[in-house]
């Protein structure tokens, strides 16, 4: 007979109680490290909608030969791995690279940079097809009136204003959750580069699981924090405009 | 620039080998409303969209103003059945027309607000264009257009969707809006809308003009087949419509 053992479960619920508990005292490293987490993908975000939304804006209004090749292009590259998006930064930032003389490697900022790569073609493609949707129903009208092209798109961004949340959530839900590319630029420095996946990620290789979980958790719940927010500004949009 | 009257010759649009305008001849003089009517798939809101500028023609001309010059860049506004409302306020939207006309943002809210006045939204400037009713819509739609003082106003059945007190107020408005000294060419199967309002009429079938005559001689004495079964309600088989 094999005796029946208790310690695994024991271990399981003790893991999860210290990561709460973590949580409960406010952590130092804890609250560093999630701070960190939500500057860099925060910039991130901010570049990305600065860049990715007129982008994509611009591709639907927009005639030009490679249209259609362009948005195959910008969809394909939503699917992008980040540890590629990582090495190619990498590259770019090292000593070695073009930009190496910026000394950015390893810096909260080249974080920024490959976080930034990463969501801008998620963020132009879900703009793109939102815009293209809605420039289809209007482009007549704002013709008729004279409008340019350029003010056509930020029109039509402004329109679409309250759908373009989605493109906002799903480029911050990328950046926050991504981890390949900032653990290459980044290097998970402690105290410097570290954010909540790369610390995840190394707690767990140690065995601190605790700490892993806690964040992970932070993690979680700052998510859906944001998505619960957008939906209801989203609601509340669409109430008060239509 | 002087771009009425407007003559167009022999004006053809056949986009995939199909004829949609098959040789429209048209002259539209310096005032007045002119209503066009004709069953669906004559071509009436092609021949708008043509006008318009957002239909490149296949052949055939239109020489605008005495001198017969090309189209021009400004004074030509079309108005839609289903007018784009966009999620802004209706003030703001009223203005919108003026932006491409680089007026101020001030004074496009000021004109914006004498405009709502005059088509009786004044007291909803503040709310969102999209919670209006469709007759609400619909004039709002014609204040954007008149804001910006066209010479020619392309009217698409404005009132196609409208109960009847909402489309005695449009057709009120768009009497207003020639009285200001804006011609108006519209579309509608409203046959008693063309009386009231028009003062010839266009009737179109399989992409021609079949005949252009004033309002009363069309309705007494209409000389095409076409058109005298048109009024009578009952649409050939051989139209192919």
């Amino acid at each position: 007979m094999f005796p029946v053992s208790s310690p695994p479960m024991s271990a399981f619920s003790a893991t999860f109680s210290d990561a709460f508990t973590l949580l409960a005292s406010f952590d130092h490293t804890v609250a560093q490290i999630v701070a960190l987490s939500l500057q860099v993908s925060g910039a991130a975000v901010a570049l990305g909608t600065l860049i990715g939304l007129p982008l994509g804006a611009c591709i639907a209004v927009g005639r030009f030969p490679g249209k259609s090749t362009l948005s195959v292009l910008i969809n394909g590259m939503m699917g992008l791995p980040s540890v590629v998006v990582g090495v190619v930064v990498y590259l770019f930032l090292s000593r070695s690279g073009p930009f190496g003389g910026l000394g950015m490697l390893y810096s909260p900022a080249a974080m920024v940079v490959a976080q930034t790569l990463l969501v801008v073609p998620l963020m132009a493609a879900i703009t793109r097809q939102v815009v293209e949707d809605v420039w289809a129903r209007y482009a007549e009208e704002l013709q008729v009136m004279r409008f340019s092209w350029w003010d056509s798109v930020t029109t039509l961004l402004h329109d679409c204003r309250h759908s373009l949340l989605v493109a906002v959530l799903a480029g911050l839900g990328r950046a926050m959750s991504e981890v390949g590319a900032v653990m290459i630029v980044g290097g998970n420095i402690d105290g410097a580069t570290r954010v909540m996946t790369t610390a995840i990620a190394l707690e767990t290789s140690k065995g601190d699981l605790p700490l892993a979980i806690a964040l992970g958790v932070v993690l979680i719940v700052i998510i859906l924090a944001l998505n619960a927010l957008a939906y209801a500004l989203r609601h509340w949009a669409m109430r008060r405009f239509g | 620039m002087v771009i009425l009257p407007l003559r167009i010759r022999d004006l053809r649009y056949r986009p995939n080998g199909r004829e949609v305008l098959a040789g429209v001849d048209l002259e539209l003089s310096e005032d007045g409303i002119t209503l066009v009517l004709g069953p669906n798939g004559a071509g009436k809101s092609v021949l708008l969209r043509t006008i318009c500028g957002l239909i490149e023609p296949t052949s055939g001309s239109m020489a605008w103003g005495s001198a017969g010059g090309a189209r021009p860049q400004q004074g030509v506004m079309m108005v839609f059945q289903h007018p784009m409302m966009l999620r802004m306020a209706v003030l703001d939207n009223v203005a919108l027309g003026l932006k491409p006309l680089g007026v101020a943002a001030a004074e496009r809210r000021r004109r914006g607000l004498e405009m709502l006045a005059r088509v009786g939204l004044a007291d909803r400037a503040g709310d969102s264009a999209r919670q209006l009713s469709g007759g609400e819509q619909q004039r709002l739609a014609l204040a954007r257009a008149w804001l910006t003082k066209p010479r020619l106003l392309l009217l698409d059945e404005p009132t196609a969707s409208l109960d009847p007190s909402a489309s005695a107020a449009v057709e009120r408005i768009i009497r207003e809006i020639r009285t200001d000294g804006t011609r108006i060419l519209m579309v509608t199967h409203n046959l008693g809308q063309a009386t009231r309002l028009g003062d010839d009429i266009v009737f179109m079938a399989g992409g021609r003009v079949c005949e252009h005559t004033p309002v009363r001689a069309f309705f007494a004495r209409p000389r095409s087949d076409e058109a005298r079964l048109f009024i009578q309600g009952e649409l050939p088989w051989r139209m192919r419509l």
